[in-house]
């Protein structure tokens, strides 16, 4: 499965297009990871235990996203969107959106 | 009275030891950040969808970046008093310009460790991330994820020199 955030897949030709394909999930943080991050609010920096619980995250958007285009045959998502929204407190809304196509 | 005392010498405690340790960090990180940008200057990253100059992209793939920072104690301080008077909130604009710089080196450093040159279409995306608490006094973070589309040309990537 080919992902871009190109319109047009580099040095292929899209042959048929399937439409919008999107993967999302909520992620609550770990109470242990929010302690950490509270004492990291004192000194400032990064917060490698949201980083890691984002990226993880991500990963399981676009996996979501890649299955739906795979059940509809395609064989690429060109336009690869990400969106991050806080649905509610302590949790974060991982969105991941593209056009589903198959390209030669 | 003495209660008084107590929570107030707590409280300038956070605030010298957000200033000290937080301004320390961030000169470490800005001097790490600059390191890492020169090394990785050959990296071209644009938002184009395509490479000015140069044709024959293949091989595509999607790369990414991301980091969740934090601010300070004392940057949560300093900004609140600013917001009374309102104009520019330096102490914000430092902690974001660190967050999307680190987020665009991850990226290109995802890039560079597979021999790709070139990040095409980049987009950079910010966001708050939600407070554990209802009352804005929990765990606030921002999460910057930066990502595009890493290619290779079939010409040489010579044509463009960055200056």
């Amino acid at each position: 499965m080919i992902l871009v955030s190109t319109e047009t897949v580099p040095g292929m030709d899209i042959t048929e297009v399937f439409g919008l394909v999107s993967g999302s999930t909520v992620r609550a943080k770990h109470i242990g990871r929010d302690i950490a991050a509270g004492f990291k609010n004192i000194v400032g920096g990064e917060l490698t235990g949201y980083t890691e619980l984002l990226g993880e995250s991500r990963k399981e958007a676009v996996s979501r996203m890649m299955s739906q285009a795979q059940s509809l045959g395609a064989n690429a998502v060109v336009n690869v969107r990400f969106a991050t929204s806080s649905v509610a407190a302590g949790a974060s809304e991982l969105f991941a959106y593209g056009t589903a196509v198959k390209v030669q | 009275m003495i209660e008084g005392f107590i929570n107030l010498g707590f409280t300038l405690g956070l605030l010298s030891l957000g200033y000290f340790v937080g301004q320390t960090r961030e000169r470490r990180h800005y001097a790490n950040l600059r390191s890492r940008e020169a090394h990785l200057n050959h990296v071209m990253a644009v938002t184009l969808r395509e490479m000015p100059g140069l044709s024959g992209a293949h091989q595509p793939i999607l790369v990414t970046g991301a980091v969740c920072i934090s601010i300070d104690y004392f940057k949560r301080f300093a900004a609140g008093l600013r917001f009374l008077f309102g104009g520019r909130v330096a102490a914000y604009e430092t902690i974001i310009d660190r967050a999307r710089r680190e987020a665009i080196l991850r990226m290109k450093e995802v890039a560079y460790a597979q021999g790709y040159q070139a990040i095409i279409c980049v987009r950079v995306e910010t966001s708050r991330i939600a407070s554990s608490r209802n009352d804005g006094k929990g765990t606030a973070a921002m999460e910057v994820v930066a990502y595009g589309t890493a290619v290779r040309f079939t010409d040489a990537l010579s044509a463009p020199q960055s200056a």
